[in-house]
Order: C-alpha cells, then structure tokens, then sequence
C-alpha cells in the first residue's frame, strides 16, 4: 500500500523523490565543512493581492500564470508540478524535510504548488507567503553559481510576468523583511569543532554584529542540531544581491577558517578523545536498535567530523547528509509503507541507518 | 550589574569578546541585547515584526495610533492595523499607501528604505535606468577599491547625471507598463 496520498500524481512523485537531493549529495566545494548553499528570491504579480489576502479564484489564476511563464522557461523545462492540495500530508511533509517547500506552503488548503526543475537544484514555490518564491540549491559552497541560476531563471520568468516593484522600494513583498531584493542566501555550514571548543557564541555573535543571520536546519525557528548552521543574509533592502552574497561568502570564509584551525587544534591537543567520540557514534550508528531523529544528527554530526578529519573506514559523506533526511519521520514513513508510531518509528529509523550504514561498509569492501 | 547600554534594566546577556588577546566584556540586558542582535539562536530566536510594530507605536499617543490604524490601503482595503496584527501587508499597493508608516519600519529592519539591486527588464526606461545606475555604483566601488580615482570620478558624474534624470521622470509619472 503507498502512503496515504490524494488524487494526485504519485507516480511523478516517486519520481520526484527517488532521485537523491541534489543538496545532500555531500559533494560540492568546501563539502567537509559546508553541506549546501541555497538562494531564495521572493516575488509577487503586481496584479493580485498577496497570497493571505488573495481569493482561492485568484491565486489559481497565479498559479496558472506562474506555470505557463516557466513553461517558456529553459530552467523548468522537463520540471514537475505539484499542486499542494491534490497530495496527501504525508508527501507534503516529505518535500518540507526535503526542503523543497516550507511549512506554509505544506498545509495544502489553498491552491499552492511546487514546481520542481528536473534536477530539484532550481525549484518554485507558488502561493506561499509570497506568490513566487524561486530557490535554487547547490551542493557544497556555491554562492556565486546558485546566485547565476537564480538570477537567470528570475529573468526568464519576468519575462513574462509583471512583478510587484517600485523604484523605491525594489520587489515588494508580503512581508517588509523581505521587500527590496527579496533574496535570502543561505550556506547550511557544519562547525563541530567551533562547538566542542566553545567557540561558537563569539562566532554567532561576529555573525549577528555584522548583520546576518543564523537559524537551525529546518530554517526559521528551527533549534540547532547536529551543529549544523544555516547562515544568511538579513536585510534585503539598501543592498545590492551582489554586495549581499558577497559579504555572506566573506564572513562564511572566515568562519570556515576558524574552523579549520579549531579542527587543527582539536586534533593537536586531544586526538584520542575526538576519535573515541567519533567512533563511539559511528558504532551507535550501526548497531542501535532504537533510535531519535535528533540523536541520529547528532551522531551523524560526530561521524561527518571524522570522515573530513580523514579518519578511514567510516561512512562516505554523501550517507552520512542523506541520513538527514531519510531519517526524518515523513519519509520513514513513506518507506515503511504506512503510518507509524513515534515509538515504531524510532525502531525503523534505527533499522534504516543500520542498513544504510551496512550498504556503505559493502560498497567500501568491494 | 545594570545593562551598559540603557543603565536601567538588570544585565542578564552576557558576552565575552578576545580580540587581539585583548578580553573585553559586555553586560547586557535582554531588551538591549535583543536590539542589538546579540542573542544566540540557542535560544529560540524569534523576529516577530508584530512586536517591532507595537514597539514603534509606543511613542504615540492613542489619537495619533487611532489615526494611524485607520488608514486604509486603496486597492486591497487593508487598514494599517491589520498590518501591526499580522506583519503581512496586503497588496503591492499597501506599500504606497503606508509609505509613511513604513519608512521608518522598513529603516529599521534593513538600515535603508531606498532598493539598490536587480529590477525587472519589463519595467521600461526607468528600470533601465536604475539599472544602469546600479551597475554604475559597483563600478564606482570597484574603482576606489583599487584607488583609481580619475575613473571613479567620471563614474560618479554618470551617477548623477542619470539620478538626476530618474528624479525628473519621477516627477512626471508615467503609467506602468502592463502585462501584453
């Protein structure tokens, strides 16, 4: 039996989600340190009212708009349309863990979609907080090139649909946080040593002072796990996107330096230690039988610090991101074929990393 | 210990900053801290524009914020204070007829109200126009940062020239290009 689902279109939706997300595969530059970089350009039709205050007749015409100007658009060609409302709970909270859409645009009452393009790297979210949201995802540090993408499939949509925009203000958004650029650029960092070495409030706070933002792997509000960051850039208005990702890279450059130095040390001063806490995990990994999505980022945080340390016979990095996400209870669920438990879920999770784990050990073997 | 910033609430925020190994200190209080953008996301970080909005109301008196609330946008209807509830305007127009309540918002947010970046190439002369004038900008910039000033000061007289012509053209508005 598939997981419960609507009327839609399951089959795209496998296809969808069979394929790995292309911001997991542990690839990239800088991928020891950096697990992906994303960018985000909110945009609204100047003719209809923000998405809140907008009629369900009126933001289908939106989402009709949207679809028909990305058709012409040579960066959604081959690109899959989800309509939120035609999939079930449970493979919207599927593309949330996947990131490809956010909570609000998760809750599938209004006439919202995703339009994904054919590699998941460039994807659109349509009537969520803003009509247009455009992200764009690269693996590993990436700002200039995911920032080319964004900003050519920004420009092949505007040509055919009429912003909101004013001289003044630039792109105008539902909300005054994002209006003017409307970008938000993000580099999702891992920082282990910077924590263990208690490190990270002087850089959170250098981070904060120079006018970015950190936030959890789940974005807003979201607690920070498996010391992992998601740094971005905070304002959007009286700056150039040029002069924004510029400053993030500059500021992310550092923090990755520090880092590294804070590795050196580590490794310097308490090499048992850190490789005993890293093993430790690895094994806990491999042999539990029960186990919380929380401790599996956790664990994976310890066991991705060692594979970048170059510690040999753990598990590649590409496994260790795609735990992330696999791990999380939507898609457990989805493998498992129905719904389960927290309880039941804690033993299936344990059961799929096992697995995942064993797999890497035989492709390393062989 | 009092907050170094306001002197009047108890410091509860407290940073330590090694710089240079010079050590200096900062006690803060959560309000000043929180203004300043100094606390961490351990704890829940939580910008909520509804506060920012209530906090900047405080200074009124409740005539001129009954006036406030009541200004209405136009096109989509929304008043002002549906605005302070949500954080969430209402249309694209909304930031026209709230440009007087927003300014100052929108300064505190973004530490400016005036865009400098991309504008949509279906905008017309004037859109080309601040672009050119954008594209100016990081030019300049990139002169003075290698110091070859005879260069950045012609760009700058481009700059103005084009400024100068976007201010005329705002004077005399034309329609907005609409959708063909």
């Amino acid at each position: 039996m598939k997981p419960g689902n609507g009327n839609g279109t399951p089959k795209n939706f496998d296809e969808l989600i069979e394929r790995a997300t292309p911001w997991l595969s542990g690839e990239g530059p800088q991928a020891g340190m950096v697990l992906s970089t994303r960018m985000r350009l909110a945009r609204n039709l100047q003719s209809v009212p923000f998405t809140h205050r907008a009629r369900d007749e009126q933001l289908q015409g939106v989402l009709m708009s949207v679809v028909a100007a990305a058709e012409r658009a040579p960066g959604f060609q081959n690109g899959l349309l989800l309509k939120m409302n035609d999939i079930g709970t449970l493979e919207r909270q599927i593309l949330v863990e996947r990131h490809l859409v956010s909570h609000e645009l998760g809750d599938g009452t209004r006439p919202r979609g995703l339009l994904a393009g054919a590699d998941e790297r460039l994807s659109l979210m349509i009537n969520e907080e803003d009509h247009l949201r455009l992200q764009a995802m690269a693996p590993g540090f990436q700002l200039a090139e995911s920032w080319a993408v964004a900003d050519a499939a920004d420009d092949e949509l505007d040509e055919a649909l009429d912003f909101a925009f004013s001289d003044e203000t630039g792109y105008l958004t539902s909300c005054p946080t994002n209006a003017g650029t409307g970008l938000r650029a993000s580099v999702l960092v891992h920082l282990p040593a910077l924590v263990l070495m208690d490190e990270i409030p002087k850089v959170l706070k250098g981070i904060s002072q120079v006018g970015l933002n950190v936030r959890g792997l789940y974005g807003e509000h979201s607690e920070v796990m498996g010391n992992l960051f998601q740094i971005s850039n905070q304002t959007t208005l009286g700056v150039s996107e040029r002069d924004s990702i510029e400053s993030l890279e500059r500021v992310v450059r550092q923090i990755l330096e520090h880092e590294e130095r804070a590795r050196e040390r580590m490794m310097r001063d308490a090499r048992v230690q850190i490789e005993d806490k890293v093993w430790r995990a690895y094994g806990t990994l491999r042999y539990c039988r029960s186990i919380q999505a929380r401790e599996v980022i956790n664990l994976c945080s310890a066991v991705r610090l060692g594979v970048a340390l170059g510690m040999s016979g753990l598990c590649p990095l590409p496994v260790m991101s795609g735990l992330l996400v696999l791990t999380q209870p939507a898609h457990l669920q989805r493998y498992a074929g129905r719904e389960l438990t927290p309880a039941e879920r804690n033993v299936y999770r344990a059961q799929r990393v096992r697995e995942q784990l064993a797999a890497a050990g035989r492709d390393a073997d062989s | 210990m009092l907050c170094q910033i306001c002197g009047k609430n108890a410091a509860s925020v407290h940073f330590t900053e090694i710089n240079d190994n010079k050590m200096s200190e900062l006690h803060l209080c959560e309000r000043c801290a929180e203004e300043k953008g100094m606390q961490g996301p351990s704890k829940k970080q939580k910008f909520d524009i509804a506060d920012l909005l209530a906090g900047m109301v405080d200074g009124m008196t409740s005539t001129e914020e009954e006036r406030v609330g009541h200004v209405q946008c136009p096109r989509c209807g929304m008043a002002y204070s549906a605005f302070k509830e949500t954080g969430r305007l209402g249309c694209a127009e909304c930031y026209q007829a709230f440009q007087f309540q927003l300014r100052p918002l929108l300064r505190r947010i973004h530490g400016d109200t005036h865009h400098k970046g991309k504008v949509p190439t279906r905008d017309g002369e004037g859109a080309t126009r601040s672009r050119q004038i954008q594209r100016l900008h990081d030019e300049l910039q990139r002169a003075v940062e290698r110091e070859d000033f005879e260069r950045a000061a012609g760009i700058r007289d481009e700059v103005k020239r084009l400024e100068h012509e976007a201010q005329e053209a705002r004077q005399t508005p034309s329609p907005r290009k609409t959708q063909e």
